[in-house]
C-alpha cells in the first residue's frame, strides 16, 4: 500500500520485532492501518497478510472477527455509547437516543453531513461513572442527555469550522 | 457495626493530588526499591514468597497464585513466558483502568518481580483496544523504566533481562480468557483452547510455558516481595489473603472503588455506608456480586448453612447485606467473588429486562467455536428481546432455563457457565416476575424506569 504515511511504516516494521513469531503482530498492524486509513479496506486485508507472510484469510477473518476493526469509513468524529448493564441502568439508552436525535441517524451509520458515526458498544470498563461513551479515544463519563448535547454541540461546531 | 476503614494498598496512591504517572513521581515515592531489593535475592524464594502469601488471582477465578506459578514447566528448556491479563471485560469492574492509567509504575514493579522470580524473560501485556490511553501510558512508562536500567537488558545491573511490550485487543469479550487471550496474541482469532492438554502453564504462548495474571494481581505481588508472604497473609482473612478492590456501579448514591482487606467488609457494609445506601425514595432489589456472570442475589433472601471459622464449624444465616466480600463466602452462598465488580439494582429495575441486556452481551461475545455456547445465547437474548419487545409468556422462564441448562458444562471454555448463569440465577431468585411480565409490563412503568433492552 503506497498511501500509508511513513510513521506509520516505521511503527509497522518496529512492532514486528517485539515478537518471536511475525503472525503475531496481526492485530497491531490492523490498528495502524487503521488509524493511518480510517478503516480496513480490503487491499490493506492483502497488504498486511504480505507483510506479515500469511493468506489475506488469515488476517480478514480477524476483521470480522474483533468488534473494533472496520471495513467501512467511520463519520469524521466516532461516538460510541456503552450498552451494557451498568451504562444501561444508568440511562445509556437515552443518552444514545439523544445522539442518534442530535445528527438526525441510525446506529452504525455516517450522519448526514459526514460529522459522527453513532455506535451501541459493550462495556467500556468505567462502569462507576455510568453511563459512559467515547469519542474517538476520548472517555467521557456521566453522559446524561444534557451532557451528550453539549458533547453533540461541540462536535458541530467542529463540523462547521472546518467547512 | 460500621464499615472497617479502606486499607489501600494497591490503590493508594490512586487519585492523589499532584501524583503522576511519571516515573520520578514513582521514584520519589519509593518506587522500583522493592525491584532492586528482589533482584539480590534467589528467583526461588521470591516464588515462595508468594505461595506463603496466599495470594489468589483478581481476574475472576481466584486461583492460587502461587499454585499457579508452581505449575510452570520449567524443564521443557523452551522460554517462559508472562502475558499480564490487562483485558478488564467483565462488566461491572472497572479497577485495572485506574492502575493502568494513574500508576503504570506500579504493575510495571510487579511485572518485573514476577519475571525476574519466574525466569521470564519476555513479557506482554494484553490490554483491551477500548483503553488507547492506558496502552500509550503503558508505552511510554515501560520507556522511561527502560531508560532508567528498571526493564530491558542487565536490569540494574543484576545481568538479568527482561522485555516488556504491550499489545492490544480489539474489542473481544473473550480475549479475556487466558487461553483465547494467548490465541489472539498469536495473531488468530481468539478461540479459547481445550484443557487439556493446553494448559499454559505447559503449553501456552506458542507452545510454551506460560503464565497469565490479572494486572491487580502482579501489583499484589510487587507488595508481597515488598512484606513478605507471610506478614501479607496476615492482611484479610484466612484463605481470602490481602486486600482487593471492590468496584460498585449501578444504583447506589456514590459508586466507585474501594479497597478494602478481603472479607473485612460486608456486602451491606459497602453498599450503605461506603456507598451511601439506594438512591432518593429507591429501595434495593438485587445485587450482581462478581461481574455480570455472577449469579444474582435478592434483597431479601436468606443463605443458611455452616462454615468453618478457625477450627470451628459454625452455622450462619445471613441476608444479602451480611455477606463477608469475600471469595468463600460469596461461593458458599452459590455466587462468586468474581473480578469484584458489584452491580447494584434498586427497585425501578425489572429483572425481565435486565436479564434481557445481559443476554444482549453475552450473544454478541459468544466466540462461536462451541455450538451449546454460540446458539444458546443468541436464543436466549431472542426470547428475552421478545418478552420485552413483543409477546411474553408465563413459560418463558422455564424455557429460557432450559436453553441456559444445556450450555453450561458442554463448552470448551468457561464461557459456557457465563452466560447461563444470569439466566439460571435471574430464574431462580425472581421467577415470579418472569411469569407475571406480560402484566407487569401493561401497568405503568415506575418514574425513570430505564430502558436496557
Amino acid at each position: 500500500m503506497t498511501n500509508l504515511k511513513p510513521e506509520t511504516l516505521s511503527r509497522i516494521d518496529e512492532v514486528i520485532t517485539h515478537y518471536p513469531q511475525r503472525r503475531s503482530a496481526s492485530l497491531p498492524l490492523l490498528h495502524l492501518v487503521q488509524e493511518d486509513q480510517g478503516y480496513i479496506s480490503a487491499e490493506a486485508i492483502e497488504w498486511i497478510a504480505a507483510k506479515l507472510g500469511l493468506q489475506p484469510i488469515n488476517i480478514y477473518e480477524l476483521v470480522t472477527f474483533y468488534p473494533m476493526f472496520r471495513q467501512k469509513p467511520v463519520g469524521r468524529r466516532h461516538i460510541k455509547v456503552c450498552r451494557t448493564l451498568s451504562c444501561a441502568i444508568m440511562g445509556g439508552y437515552r443518552t444514545c437516543a439523544e445522539f442518534q436525535k442530535q445528527f438526525g441517524t441510525g446506529l452504525g451509520e455516517v450522519s448526514p453531513g459526514g460529522d459522527v458515526t453513532v455506535e451501541f458498544v459493550e462495556c467500556l470498563a468505567s462502569c462507576g461513572t455510568a453511563p459512559v461513551v467515547m469519542v474517538d479515544d476520548e472517555l467521557h463519563e456521566k453522559v446524561d442527555t444534557a451532557k451528550a448535547r453539549q458533547i453533540c454541540d461541540r462536535i458541530k461546531a467542529e463540523g462547521a469550522a472546518a467547512h | 457495626m460500621p464499615a472497617p476503614e479502606q486499607h489501600r494498598l494497591i490503590f493508594r496512591h490512586i487519585d492523589e493530588a499532584g501524583y503522576t504517572p511519571a516515573l520520578d513521581c514513582y521514584v520519589r515515592n519509593g518506587g522500583y526499591e522493592v525491584l532492586r531489593k528482589a533482584l539480590q535475592r534467589k528467583p526461588e524464594e521470591l516464588v515462595e514468597e508468594v505461595k506463603k502469601s496466599g495470594l489468589r488471582g483478581r481476574g475472576g477465578a481466584g486461583f492460587s497464585c502461587g499454585l499457579k506459578w508452581s505449575l510452570v514447566d520449567r524443564k521443557s528448556g523452551k522460554p517462559i513466558y508472562l502475558v499480564v491479563n490487562a483485558d478488564e471485560s467483565e462488566p461491572g469492574t472497572f479497577k485495572d483502568r485506574y492502575i493502568m492509567h494513574q500508576d503504570p509504575h506500579q504493575l510495571i514493579e510487579g511485572i518485573m518481580i514476577t519475571c525476574f522470580a519466574n525466569k521470564v524473560e519476555r513479557a506482554f501485556i494484553y490490554i483491551r483496544g477500548e483503553f488507547p490511553d492506558g496502552a500509550k501510558i503503558l508505552e511510554k512508562a515501560i520507556a522511561e523504566a527502560r531508560a532508567a536500567g528498571f526493564a530491558g537488558p542487565n536490569v540494574l545491573g543484576s545481568g538479568y533481562g527482561c522485555e516488556v511490550y504491550v499489545h492490544r485487543g480489539a474489542g473481544a469479550y473473550i480475549c479475556g480468557e487466558e487461553t483465547g487471550l494467548i490465541e489472539s496474541l498469536e495473531g488468530k482469532r481468539p478461540y479459547p483452547r481445550i484443557k487439556p492438554p493446553y494448559f499454559p502453564a505447559v503449553l501456552g504462548l506458542y507452545q510454551c510455558p506460560t503464565i497469565v495474571n490479572n494486572v491487580e494481581t502482579l501489583c499484589h505481588v510487587k507488595h508481597i516481595a515488598d512484606m513478605g508472604g507471610e506478614a501479607y497473609a496476615k492482611i484479610g482473612t484466612p484463605n481470602n489473603t490481602g486486600t482487593r478492590i471492590l468496584c460498585v456501579s449501578g444504583h447506589v448514591q456514590r459508586p466507585g472503588y474501594f479497597e478494602f482487606e478481603v472479607g473485612k467488609v460486608t456486602m451491606g457494609q459497602l453498599l450503605n455506608e461506603v456507598c451511601g445506601g439506594p438512591l432518593p425514595g429507591r429501595t434495593f432489589k438485587a445485587v450482581i456480586p462478581g461481574g455480570s456472570s455472577a449469579k444474582v442475589l435478592r434483597f431479601g433472601e436468606r443463605y443458611k448453612g455452616k462454615r468453618k471459622v478457625g477450627a470451628d464449624m459454625v452455622e450462619y444465616d445471613w441476608g444479602v447485606e451480611d455477606i463477608p466480600m469475600d471469595f468463600d463466602c460469596l461461593a458458599m452462598i452459590g455466587s462468586m467473588g468474581g473480578s469484584g465488580g458489584v452491580i447494584v439494582m434498586d427497585d425501578s429495575v425489572s429483572m425481565v429486562e435486565a436479564l434481557g441486556n445481559i443476554n444482549a452481551f453475552y450473544s454478541h461475545e459468544s466466540c462461536g467455536q462451541c455450538t451449546p455456547c454460540r446458539e444458546g445465547s443468541i436464543w436466549m437474548k431472542k426470547i428475552t428481546a421478545r418478552m420485552v419487545h413483543g409477546a411474553a409468556r408465563p413459560e418463558d422462564g422455564a424455557l429460557l432455563k432450559s436453553v441456559a441448562d444445556q450450555i453450561a458444562g458442554r463448552t470448551i471454555c468457561a464461557f459456557g457457565e457465563a452466560c447461563a448463569w444470569p439466566t439460571q440465577s435471574f430464574i431462580a431468585k425472581f421467577g415470579d416476575e418472569f411469569r407475571a411480565y406480560a402484566q407487569a409490563k401493561a401497568a405503568p412503568r415506575p418514574a425513570n424506569a430505564p430502558e436496557l433492552v
